[in-house]
């Protein structure tokens, strides 16, 4: 049910089959881009591959997007100790009384 | 390795672990449901329960196709393989899972034709390299799977092909988070949402869950920093005391789902009324069977189904660990008459069965495991 | 006259490919039906070689039984393995091989191409490990009863001085060294035999390990331990048999572990661990701390040793288990391969 991987395809068939040839780390297998119909991969666009089919295609701008938040992760965190480094807190206590 | 390597980057796991500590209340214990199989092994794997606080239970959910197959659905599948000229033909997760009367790989030592297929594709090409036999092709699995199924039956008709079948097994993963949250005896803070199974479903079908049941669903991908991503946002949810459901795995997932594949399964399959699981007992609306117009590539209205119910012994408690009620560890069979050479339930086959994942990877103390030093041991 | 046979605790009721796999059902066949049988009830841990002592001189002697499908894939055929496996077996053992001696099984039908390819094989691959093949024998037995032919070989050696291996000297403290990358034969297989439909640019690895072993002894032979070539079943295979014999725990760093790109891949679309995948150009060392970097270098200095690794220590815990831990701090225990690994898609 869950083991999918992502391949790059390298080579799309011209004919009604419907499929690809997907690289991934240099194993080759001919996958199924049926289920993409309505989003037709291109050469060199990534596919999520699933039992020989391709299930999606892989937002490079999304992997990137996500990678950003989890290097800002703690960023924030550090950002507030440093304000907190240069005694701004009683600062804040008062304004909340 | 691309989309796989950068999330399993060390340095950003540890920050993630750093984040989810941060966010940790250290006086409350929370409760996390890893709905998928794959989620279950993925955490194993990597070793993830060994990086998270002491406080996050990850639970095992049901969603492993392979553990909630009852035994008489497979011993039904051998019962066509045992006829003359039938390759029976699966995946490699099917292969060990025994029957009454062995596994697929048992019968295949006693004479049976049995074949290891990646894809239900394949299945075809063996169908139209041996026109003298008929290939039965057992199919498994979530959503994630069916519209393969689906689209390989649609094929099988275009072309006609006469020497092909399929015995349907695939089962939907809505109805079985239903009966978790049912349950009576279950009590949990949020879930891991499947991540696969919502490339085709999108994200829409999950938001009962949060609406009406008032928990964080977050869908998850399957790398360390994916699971960890997923515990963070599901942390900030139960923080701001909120439930929605969120999408971590944007990369893949769209949130509408892939409506190709959706109107493939459509096409191809329907609801069965109700079809039992392994351990979740009948659930109505949860399985998917062949449609009349596809009945000729239908095996169980090409051959004489028996139709064989199994009870799983009473000392397993399969129900119980799929439900998440308990531990692998605290079933009575667990490693000793139940263990993934002798399997007595399928949750100790399949690999991402809780009990084989549990059994596999865990970190085995020397020592005999009483169900008091159970908290530190899972 | 003493009762020789020991009792038999084999149990189950007929023989699956699993038996035959290299992992825990071969081991309980070999365990509980043909040690009590044949080797006495006080037989120790069994290793890939016996030394046996005549007339005063230890010497070495193996046997290895080859069945492969298909019979020639990328990298080579059932002919090298057959040399190659019986070498190696040896030389892990601490002994060169000297002669060894051949039996066929050939199936009627079996196309006399075929079996010439192997011979030949079979002569360059001795030739190469500079081994002498001294005698056979051959059986030749209906269509459908051999899958082509099935190879066995007995191999005799000489011991190497300077080297004494048993899984008892080893201590925690002591490194694991693996001498390449794995997973490049039984992928291979699994490629070859073609019903995946997998393409990829991958070759066995079978190769004589004996000049790296005799590399290693020269540079660190009172700190090697323990030896063992992981074919059937893997690392994770002869690390666990190790760790039962030794009593100790194997720790493992993921990130160590050699292993090639298609290899990896592979193993990741079919989901499958590398660790149980076999090898048949690879061994492990097990090498006291103050000389493994020495080891190490050895091997890398020597021809097809480049790649060589210190993947793993040995620690008091967890006992008798193997465990693989990564570079953030996870951790997943690695146990014996249980039949044939086959491919999942959940």
């Amino acid at each position: 049910m869950c083991l999918a991987i992502p391949g790059k395809i390298i080579e799309i068939t011209a004919d009604a089959t419907h499929s690809a040839l997907v690289d991934v780390m240099g194993v080759r297998r001919r996958v199924d881009l049926g289920l993409l119909q309505e989003d037709k991969p291109r050469m060199g666009d990534w596919v999520l591959i699933h039992v020989g089919f391709a299930m999606s295609k892989i937002s490079e701008a999304d992997a990137l997007d996500q990678m950003h938040t989890l290097q800002m992760l703690g960023e924030s965190e550090a950002a507030m100790e440093e304000v907190r480094g240069y005694g701004l807190e009683d600062v804040e206590q008062k304004r909340i009384t | 390795m691309k989309f796989v390597d950068e999330f399993r980057n060390p340095e950003l796991i540890m920050k993630t672990t750093e984040e989810i500590r941060r966010l940790t209340d250290p006086l409350r214990h929370y409760r996390v449901m890893e709905v998928c199989g794959g989620h279950t092994h993925a955490i194993y794997r990597f070793g993830l329960k060994d990086v998270l606080p002491e406080n996050i239970d990850l639970i095992h959910g049901p969603g492993c196709p392979v553990c909630v197959l009852p035994m008489g659905r497979i011993d039904d599948g051998l019962s066509i393989a045992a006829q003359p000229n039938v390759i029976f033909a699966a995946f490699g997760d099917m292969m060990r899972v025994p029957g009454a009367h062995g596994s697929p790989l048992e019968h295949k030592a006693r004479g049976a034709d049995v074949r290891i297929v990646y894809s239900p594709t394949d299945a075809i090409k063996l169908a139209k390299a041996n026109p003298d036999k008929h290939v039965m092709f057992f199919a498994i699995g979530f959503e994630t799977t069916a519209p393969s199924t689906a689209l390989t039956l649609q094929r099988a008709k275009a072309e006609g092909l006469q020497n092909f079948s399929v015995f349907c097994n695939h089962v939907t993963i809505i109805p079985a988070i239903r009966a978790i949250l049912d349950s009576p005896d279950m009590r949990l803070d949020g879930f891991i949402g499947p991540g696969h199974c919502s490339t085709v479903i999108g994200c829409r079908p999950y938001e009962w869950i949060a609406s009406d049941e008032g928990k964080p669903i977050v869908v998850c991908g399957f790398e360390p920093l994916d699971l960890l991503q997923s515990i963070v946002m599901l942390l900030r949810q139960l923080k701001n005391v909120e439930a929605k459901v969120e999408n971590q795995y944007k990369r893949v997932v769209p949130w509408e789902g892939n409506r190709a594949a959706l109107k493939a399964m459509n096409e191809v399959f329907q609801l069965r009324p109700y079809f039992e699981w392994r351990g979740l007992g009948f659930i109505s609306q949860s399985a998917l069977r062949i449609r009349d117009s596809y009945a000729q590539w239908d095996a169980e209205r090409r051959f004489n189904v028996p139709g064989i119910r199994i009870t799983d012994p009473k000392a397993a408690q399969c129900g119980e660990v799929l439900k998440g009620v308990l531990k692998p560890a605290q079933c009575k069979l667990f490693a000793q008459e139940c263990t993934p050479e002798s399997p007595v339930g399928a949750l100790m086959v399949s690999s991402e069965g809780s009990c084989a994942a549990f059994y596999n990877y865990q970190h085995r103390k020397p020592v005999t495991i009483s169900n008091a030093n159970l908290a530190s041991v899972v | 006259m003493e009762n020789f046979a020991g009792k038999v605790r084999f149990r189950e009721s007929q023989i699956e490919m699993a038996h035959g796999a290299g992992g825990k059902a071969s081991r309980r066949l070999v365990e509980g039906l043909f040690a009590p049988l044949l080797f006495g009830s006080n037989s120790g841990p069994l290793g890939d070689a016996a030394h046996i002592q005549i007339n005063g001189t230890r010497i070495a002697m193996t046997t290895d039984s080859f069945v492969v499908k298909p019979l020639s894939f990328p990298g080579g055929s059932i002919g090298e393995l057959a040399i190659n496996g019986t070498v190696n077996d040896l030389a892990v053992s601490g002994a060169k091989a000297e002669a060894i001696v051949v039996t066929f099984v050939l199936e009627a039908g079996l196309p006399t191409v075929i079996l010439e390819a192997e011979v030949r094989a079979m002569g360059k691959a001795a030739h190469q490990a500079e081994v002498v093949i001294a005698g056979g024998d051959t059986k030749v037995v209906e269509h459908g009863k051999a899958d082509n032919m099935y190879i066995t070989t007995t191999g005799i050696g000489r011991l190497i001085p300077g080297v004494t291996v048993s899984a008892s000297s080893v201590q925690p403290g002591d490194k694991v060294l693996l001498s390449g990358p794995i997973g490049d034969h039984g992928i291979t297989i699994l490629l070859a035999r073609g019903e995946l439909d997998l393409e990829a640019e991958l070759r066995s690895d079978t190769r004589s390990v004996l000049p790296l072993v005799q590399a290693l002894v020269r540079a660190a032979g009172p700190g090697v331990r323990w030896m063992r070539d992981p074919t059937r079943g893997g690392v994770a295979t002869s690390l666990n048999e190790l760790a039962r014999d030794c009593g100790h725990g194997i720790v493992l760093f993921e990130e160590k572990i050699p292993l090639r790109d298609t290899v990896r891949g592979a193993c990741e679309l079919l989901g499958l661990d590398p660790l149980h995948i076999a090898n048949e150009g690879q061994f492990l060392a097990i090498v006291s701390a103050d000389l493994a970097e020495t080891a190490l270098q050895a091997l890398r200095e020597a021809p097809g040793g480049s790649e060589a690794e210190i993947i793993g220590e040995i620690r008091e815990q967890p006992a008798s288990a193997v465990l693989v831990t990564t570079l953030y701090g996870g951790m997943r225990l690695v146990d014996m391969l249980v039949g044939d690994p086959l491919p999942r898609i959940c």
